[in-house]
């Protein structure tokens, strides 16, 4: 794995995004070829603090996509299962995800896999552990009774069969949480572990979140930011070269 | 409804590096429009998976809800007041070179006139909808006869008019027809007027209090019956007295029926009011002013003798007087000039001198589920403005109707 240590949260935040763009732009995406780009997902739909409108107003209404190109798991669909499923399948279609771009929950959660999830599993209903309701009540004006209980998800599995996967990691509060997932073993109760076990994981943290692991770790890893850095070198801009 | 081209119904266009005034702040938002009307980018993206048929970059300036004047006596020439076998094109006009200040909606409004006047007036105007041949009519602002003789102002004495004889019926065969009027003035002090304010704005019409002696306690009774607005604060009614405040009072007064408000109009063209009195009008009562211009027809026209209604004026820079005296009778200073010498007179925000001349014309008149603001499914009646809000383009249902030329786009 490479772990990218930055100084603070807007600093990481940067150099993900940096990232990401260079290898949308390494790709070299075109009419018939798609650089897929995979994002955790969850929530039912018009709820003020619904991932739709989360996902509109942080990011696609920012960007030029084609909404035809965005696919979102529906919570309001009625048969979950079988969204679930189609939604498996539009991935198959599209090729598969070049870059899949997730979070960790402070129990070590990849998406909503929550502790005890499958290492292997799909796209799925999931109930929430209280861990996350409660990280999750501050979008809901601190109203426990108003979170979500439940949540669709991509499963560990379905994230593993990415071909690049990148972990986001900033804060104190997620410092345990990094340390079960690449110091210690890989663990069903730590999901984000099954990580070890992928060819091409980065995880990109700010300090804070560094705090439970050895130094010696933090230390290798620090060490190796000339070579981290030459990865968010900008490279042409895709509008220039065309 | 003017005919929409064909395809205009479902062209989407984007109106991006701008910002709008929406949820009273400026918000660095792209503007989306369909069919006349502001769409939600959001519902579009996810339920109809549709991106923008054409994007129009704004150049970083602001985009504001079309301005509304809810007093304009006439402009360029055009008396709304001057009885004519062709009041329609004068209108016309108006409304046309009202598109150059920003404004996408007006009130014509009458002077006191002898009835016959009203008779051959009021039914050439139609409330209509704005378009490219100028901004919407949303209806008659008549301002008298029935108000104070002592507070006339301009108004000719020989036309004024008491409830006394038959109340609303009284009303009724002044003007003739109050199909489509949106606003009438009168003094409350006058006796039966509360019982014609009650009939009044159970048919939908506005009433507001101005050219007035009432004091607080009949404005209240006024406002308790049914009147929402004041006419031109300060102008044609009693002085601010600190143990009768008069209509002024109205703008604090704890007597006002719950879950209404009172407007008031205030002309901002550094002439009717000192600035002290304007910044303490909108300290006051900030969210109930109302810019106007009260423009005479000599707007537009510059300096020289004019006509209003049955009179003669005087205009000489921003100030027009009754000719021969030093009685003011209107302005000519247009609504956008109005905004700019407000934000600057009161400090106030941007947002709210924008408001001013929108969302609360729009408020009074029950109509800001259409005009007035940039909210979703209201109509696309909006100005591009430049950081000292000057206005730089004119739309009306999302079609481009006025643009100053050193726009590019």
């Amino acid at each position: 794995m490479r772990l990218v240590i930055l100084d603070n949260y807007d600093l990481a935040s940067e150099w993900a995004a940096k990232y990401i763009c260079n290898r949308i732009i390494q790709f070299k995406p075109g009419q018939d070829r798609y650089f897929t780009l995979g994002l955790p997902t969850g929530l039912p739909r018009n709820h003020p603090e619904s991932y739709h409108s989360y996902m509109w107003n942080n990011f696609f209404k920012h960007i030029d996509i084609d909404p035809n190109n965005a696919h979102i798991l529906d919570g309001n669909a009625t048969d979950l299962q079988a969204e679930c499923d189609a939604f498996e399948k539009k991935i198959e279609e599209a090729g598969g995800i070049d870059l899949f771009v997730g979070g960790i929950g402070p129990d070590g959660h990849i998406a909503f896999n929550e502790p005890g999830s499958s290492l292997v599993s799909r796209t799925r209903l999931k109930t929430l552990a209280m861990d996350t309701i409660l990280a999750n009540a501050k979008y809901f004006d601190g109203d426990l009774s108003k979170v979500p209980t439940m949540a669709l998800t991509v499963g560990v599995g379905t994230v593993m069969d990415a071909r690049e996967v990148m972990i986001l990691i900033t804060g104190a509060h997620k410092a345990f949480a990094l340390y079960k997932a690449i110091e210690e073993g890989v663990n069903h109760m730590w999901t984000v572990s099954a990580f070890q076990q992928h060819p091409r994981t980065i995880f990109v943290c700010d300090e804070d979140a560094t705090l439970e692991l050895r130094v010696k770790t933090v230390k290798y890893f620090k060490g190796l930011m000339h070579v981290h850095n030459k990865l968010v070198d900008p490279l042409y801009s895709m509008k220039e070269e065309n | 409804m003017p005919p929409q081209k064909v395809g205009a119904e479902t062209r989407i266009v984007q109106f991006t590096n701008c910002r709008i005034l929406r949820g009273h702040t400026l918000l660095r938002e792209d503007l989306w429009i369909r069919g006349g009307r502001i769409l939600d980018p959001e519902k579009l993206f996810f339920e109809e998976k549709r991106s923008a048929d054409e994007q129009r970059d704004c150049e970083g300036h602001i985009l504001a809800p079309g301005f509304i004047d809810v007093q304009i006596n006439g402009g360029f020439g055009v008396d709304f007041s001057l009885p004519s076998e062709d009041v329609g094109s004068g209108i016309a006009l108006v409304a046309k070179n009202l598109l150059a200040y920003g404004v996408t909606s007006f009130c014509p409004t009458l002077v006191t006139s002898p009835p016959d006047i009203y008779h051959k007036v009021l039914p050439q105007i139609i409330v209509r909808n704005g378009s490219s041949q100028g901004a919407g009519v949303l209806g008659v602002h008549l301002e008298g006869p029935f108000i104070s003789h002592e507070k006339r102002g301009a108004h000719p004495e020989s036309h004024l008019r008491t409830f006394e004889t038959d109340a609303f019926q009284e009303l009724l065969k002044t003007y003739g027809s109050l199909d489509n009027v949106a606003i009438i003035t009168l003094a409350p002090e006058l006796r039966r007027s509360y019982e014609v304010i009650r009939e009044i704005t159970s048919r939908g019409i506005c009433v507001s209090v101005g050219h007035s002696v009432s004091h607080l306690r009949e404005a209240e009774e006024a406002v308790q019956n049914g009147a929402t607005f004041i006419t031109h604060l300060f102008n044609a009614m009693l002085p601010f007295h600190h143990r009768d405040p008069g209509i002024v009072g109205l703008l604090t007064s704890d007597q006002i029926p719950p879950g209404r408000q009172v407007f008031f109009g205030m002309i901002a063209d550094g002439i009717h009011t000192n600035p002290a009195a304007l910044r303490i009008a909108h300290r006051a009562h900030p969210k109930g002013l109302v810019l106007v211009t009260d423009a005479i027809p000599a707007l537009g026209l510059g300096n020289g003798r004019h006509t209003l209604g049955q009179q003669d004026v005087e205009v000489d820079g921003l100030t027009c007087c009754v000719a021969g005296t030093k009685t003011l009778c209107g302005s000519v200073a247009p609504l956008d000039a109005c905004v700019r010498h407000f934000l600057h007179a009161t400090g106030c925000s941007v947002e709210m001198a924008l408001e001013a001349a929108t969302l609360h014309p729009a408020q009074l008149l029950g109509i800001e589920k259409q005009k007035g603001t940039l909210d979703f499914g209201s109509d696309a009646d909006f100005v591009v403005l430049d950081d000292s809000l000057n206005v730089k383009a004119t739309y009306i249902a999302g079609e481009l109707v006025w643009q100053d030329k050193t726009l590019s786009h």
